[in-house]
């Protein structure tokens, strides 16, 4: 612990609390209040990781959220979390970090290598280099050594949730300029909600003590505002929306439970949004001022007054900017000694002498000693020219700190659709005015004096929650600074970008290679990218931009600010909606039942539903085949509950449907079913299903499985948007209804040998109809239809009484010879019959012709959607894909589902393809549904079936294969 | 996130609603050419403004509703009936 400060520095941390935690496995120890960044330096922990491209080792830059170098990941297995910002990561007992990017250890590592061939690795350079022989044979290796924190290797054992809220106004940013603005916000009468992203209230206090501020906490509470502390808002979106995250646990803690609540996504919609965000130090750039022991002076500080750390005994400072001399004597206040200020200015303000302190003007560090920390700089004129240069003086320190002015934190200003404007005097770019929804206080609108600060953030505050225009801004008190030109003639990469290994060198490649744009140059050197963003980067990148390119900086611009400001885990955005919920799946009534009879599920569309019933070592393909066979030979038992269903009422049902369906439902004698198709406006098939006629005003509609919704929702858009005068009501019931569906030779006596009622006996009953009926007091709907080709019957009954009768049925299925049967039998006898699949066997492009069903339309007279459209040109093209029939003219290959039929082998323009495909049990031999050019006039013509290389002749035949009469159906 | 006011239940987060595109456009006769039934299928303005759409409260009462939204900034500068005529705007032709 030699790097502790004696108190009263160290106002955050309780030394009367200590914590331990180990680090790339070695054991340290820190205290209560610390964050994992000052802990390691209070432990003279200086390495902490390897940068992304060139491996060069790098410590602690910042004290905060723009942290480039700083990055760990946290905790094992499931609970690993990548790229954690060891400047944000509360210390807890316990905690285990790890370096990332390197191997085999951060001290050591192999990947440091590539610094040797930087000189391969330009901007842009995966454009340049590596080309012969080719990419390819460079880009893992490439990619192995680049890149990050290690993903989790488990699921995440923890949940996260998510809360929407309201608020009046919302501060984000818990600095005394937030806290002023919600204070006041909330005295005015308006609900209001202040969100911190750090553990702390105070912001700038924390290095910038200032009793004026003191009180600001404690009266914003008592005016009723809402705090959360630890929330990071990182998005502002449409109409006022903030998203932020709020960190839950004690992330990488020893005693977490088994499975706790991590982070909770908030949803606030906001009237305002009060951004108070504060500022990011802007640095210096200067050669190799990416080592260890080089960082942003604000935050030096920090760590000294609220952690009670010295990042280093003898500091050098470089500057522009006058906040470089204060921040200089309160590290001498703390005890640390300030070796020089190296003022890149050629005059220091005139209090600077006061203080006691060196200052070199008009110079600059041009060389940093030492590789893995700081151990002195080299300090020249600073002029572009090298013989202007003539001295170069030495100075020992272990600590070089930058402060080069200050970049107001403009990103949720920016992302509301704010305007920015550059204030020369102060070198930044500031909010141009309020953005919609949104008004910018304390430094992120350039305000940087304290108490004017707080005297406008109060007067915004009020005047936001009065509804009234906020006031403008007092720019200015930031301690004015200076763009300086890159540095000339002198050795060693110059950072501009820490995270990516961007330097001058590369920014100023892009510009000779007349890049122009802010973005393009983004894109190109990668600059500004990363888990940081840019934060402590992007002006100093488009600074040199316009040095490069003869352009000032309003030329030049900023990149978009685009949400995230901060990463945010894909836990957080995921809430609860992980495993089964993440797209829960609907489930049969019986579903137990038929597990307990060996039912294979899968997944179908929305549905778990029985595949088949598999006997032991059974593959699923024979199961189908032998059930599709017993189902042909006596009788099957299917579920077919997942059927869409809805009830449409009304005086005008009739003529409605009509104008639905290609059929004509509205002569329908009542107990009457139709099938039917439905057309989109374009005439494509989107639907099929089977209308039935229950009384005058009343239909009963079975749509497909999958779309039930999907029509559902089209019938409403159609009654309420186009036929708005019919008088019809749309009710879907598909989960109320059970379908118990019985097919086969035997069915009728099946059902009759359970107490079906005579009258629904085959000789009583005609096929194509629906009877109401109730077996034991349960009402039922029983349509005699079959998508099986034989006698089949669809028993619709409440959803609650589908057990009893599936097990009343079964009981009697060994005196039957029946089976239960599962979707994939059903596809072979549907297939046999050649039975259409919408979306399957047709796509979209297909109209009713061209799978054989116009028959009607022209004695039609209602003009039903997708009618005109029947009608167009294209509809009359000769070159049409048909539905047709294969077989294999071996009879014994079969003809996979997606294989393509042409005249000659792919690539090469083809006629059609297969849609759907069995071994058919009724035939012996294998079939195929499929879409060819001129299908109907090709009926008996060989083709030859293109699969992975295979060449499979095939006969065009007619459908249905099986039963072309349809003569079974009638039992 | 846009938030929407369903003249029905009021003020809900976009997610509860499904967008219907833009609304107003008269279904031609079936008698109509084939120039005009292709427009009527394909052909929609993308304006740099005001458009009107339409759009339904489907996790909700599942009323569909028309809306005048500004397509840059996404102010909704009206709600209105589904078969109601658009309020009289500035930018709206």
């Amino acid at each position: 612990m030699s790097h502790r400060l004696e108190a009263p520095a160290g106002a955050r941390i309780d030394r009367t609390h200590p914590l331990s935690f180990t680090f790339n496995g070695r054991a340290y120890s820190g205290f209560n209040g610390d964050t994992l960044a000052s802990a390691l330096l209070a432990n003279d922990v200086r390495l902490l990781g390897r940068s992304f491209k060139l491996h060069r080792p790098r410590g602690v830059f910042s004290c905060g959220v723009e942290e480039p170098n700083a990055i760990v990941d946290v905790g094992a297995q499931g609970r690993r979390t990548p790229n954690v910002r060891a400047t944000l990561l509360p210390l807890v007992e316990g905690l285990s970090a790890t370096s990332v990017n390197c191997w085999p250890s951060v001290g050591f590592d192999v990947g440091a290598l590539t610094g040797a061939f930087a000189a391969l690795l330009p901007a842009g350079f995966y454009y340049k280099t590596f080309k012969w022989p080719s990419w390819r044979v460079f880009e893992p290796v490439i990619r192995r050594m680049a890149g990050l924190g290690t993903a989790p290797s488990d699921p995440d054992p923890d949940h996260y949730e998510e809360l929407a809220a309201e608020a009046d106004v919302l501060v984000v940013g818990g600095g005394d300029a937030g806290l002023a603005a919600a204070a006041a916000a909330a005295r005015a009468g308006a609900r209001t909600l202040l969100l911190e992203g750090g553990a702390n209230l105070g912001g700038a206090r924390a290095f910038r003590p200032d009793p004026e501020g003191e009180g600001l906490a404690a009266a914003a509470q008592e005016a009723g505002v809402r705090v959360l502390t630890r929330a990071v808002a990182f998005g502002v979106y449409d109409h006022n929306l903030v998203c932020a995250v709020e960190r839950v646990d004690r992330e990488g803690a020893e005693d977490l439970p088994a499975c706790g609540l991590r982070e909770r996504l908030w949803r606030i919609r906001a009237r305002t949004i009060i951004a108070a965000t504060g500022s990011f130090e802007r640095p210096l750039v200067f050669p190799d001022n990416d080592r260890p022991g080089v960082m942003l002076a604000g935050a030096a500080l920090e760590y000294a007054l609220a952690y009670g750390v010295a990042c280093g005994r003898r500091v050098v400072i470089a500057a522009a900017c006058d906040s470089a001399y204060t921040t200089a004597a309160a590290l001498g206040g703390a005890g640390m000694d300030v070796v020089a200020i190296v003022e890149r200015r050629a005059q220091a303000p005139a209090a600077a002498a006061a203080r006691g302190i060196r200052v070199m003007t008009g110079a600059a560090v041009t060389g940093v000693i030492g590789r893995r920390a700081v151990h002195g700089c080299h300090v020249e004129a600073a002029t572009g020219n090298r013989a202007d240069r003539p001295h170069r003086e030495r100075l020992d320190c272990d600590l070089i700190l930058t402060a080069g002015g200050f970049a107001p934190a403009v990103h949720l200003h920016s992302q509301a659709g704010g305007r920015l404007r550059w204030l020369a005097e102060e070198a930044m770019f500031v909010p141009n005015g309020a953005a919609p929804g949104l008004v910018s206080v304390g430094a992120c609108a350039g305000v940087f004096d304290p108490e004017a600060a707080r005297a406008h953030a109060t007067a915004v505050g009020e005047a936001v929650a009065r509804g009234q225009p906020p006031p403008a801004a007092p720019l200015g008190g930031g301690g004015s600074a200076e763009v300086f030109a890159p540095l000339a003639g002198v050795r060693g990469k110059q950072f501009v970008d820490l995270q990516n290994d961007v330097s001058v060198q590369d920014v100023e490649l892009a510009a000779r290679e007349n890049y122009r744009s802010v973005e393009h140059l983004k894109r190109y050197t990668t600059t500004g990218m990363g888990t940081d963003q840019g934060k402590t980067s992007n002006i100093n990148a488009l600074l040199l931009m316009g040095a490069y390119t003869d352009r000032a900086p309003t030329q030049v611009g900023t990149t978009r600010f685009r949400p995230p400001f901060a990463p945010v885990t894909l836990g957080a955005i995921a809430g609860r909606r992980a495993a089964s919920l993440y797209r829960p799946l609907r489930e049969l009534p019986a579903r137990t039942w038929h597990a307990e009879r060996g039912a294979l599920f899968e997944t179908y569309g929305d549905w778990r539903r029985p595949a088949a019933y598999p006997q032991a070592g059974e593959s699923v393909e024979a199961a189908a085949h032998r059930e599709a066979g017993i189902v042909r030979e006596r009788a099957g038992l299917y579920d077919g509950s997942p059927l869409g269903k809805l009830e449409i009422y009304g005086p005008d049902a009739a003529q409605f449907l009509d104008l639905m369906y290609v059929g004509t439902m509205s002569t329908l004698a009542i107990g009457q079913a139709r099938y039917g198709v439905l057309l989109n406006e374009h005439g494509t098939l989107v639907d099929d299903g089977i209308v039935v006629r229950l009384a005058e005003q009343h239909y009963w509609v079975n749509t497909s499985t999958a779309g039930a919704e999907r029509t559902a929702a089209a019938f409403e858009e159609w009654l309420q948007c186009e036929f708005v005068t019919l008088r019809v009501l749309v009710t879907p019931v598909t989960s109320r209804w059970a379908n118990v569906t019985v097919a086969g030779p035997r069915a009728w006596r099946w059902l009759e040998s359970v107490g079906f009622d005579a009258t629904l006996a085959p000789a009583n009953m005609k096929h194509m109809t629906m009877r109401a009926a109730f077996l034991d007091g349960v009402p039922l709907r029983v349509l005699r239809a079959s998508f099986s080709g034989e006698l089949g019957y669809e028993v619709n009954l409440p959803a609650d009484h589908a057990v009893p009768l599936f097990a009343r049925l079964w009981q009697r299925s060994a005196e039957i010879g029946a089976v239960l049967y599962g979707i994939e039998a059903l596809q072979v006898l549907r297939i046999e019959k050649g039975y259409l699949h919408i979306g399957t066997d047709t796509d979209g492009t297909t109209l009713p012709a061209d799978v054989g069903l116009a028959r009607g339309i022209d004695r039609k007279a209602a003009a039903f959607v997708g009618r005109r459209s029947l009608s167009r040109p294209a509809a009359g093209d000769p070159e049409r894909l048909q539905r047709v029939g294969l077989r294999p003219v071996d009879g014994r290959t079969p003809l996979p589902v997606g294989a393509q039929i042409g005249p000659h082998a792919p690539p090469a323009p083809i006629d059609g393809r297969v849609t759907s495909s069995c071994l058919s049990p009724a035939l012996g031999h294998p079939i195929a549904l499929a879409l060819l050019t001129r299908g109907s006039q090709r009926i008996g013509e060989r083709v030859v079936v293109y699969h992975l290389g295979a060449a499979i002749p095939a006969q065009v035949v007619r459908t249905p294969f099986f039963d072309p009469e349809g003569r079974r159906v009638h039992g | 996130m846009m938030q929407l006011r369903c003249p029905w239940c009021g003020a809900r987060d976009e997610h509860e609603f499904v967008c219907g595109g833009t609304t107003h456009i008269r279904r031609p006769d079936p008698s109509a050419g084939d120039v005009a039934w292709g427009e009527y299928l394909f052909f929609r303005d993308n304006p740099k403004g005001v458009h009107l759409e339409r759009w339904r409260h489907a996790y909700g009462c599942g009323c569909w509703f028309n809306i005048a939204r500004h397509t840059v900034t996404h102010e909704v500068l009206a709600v209105y009936g589904i078969n109601e005529l658009p309020p009289a705007l500035s930018g709206v032709p």
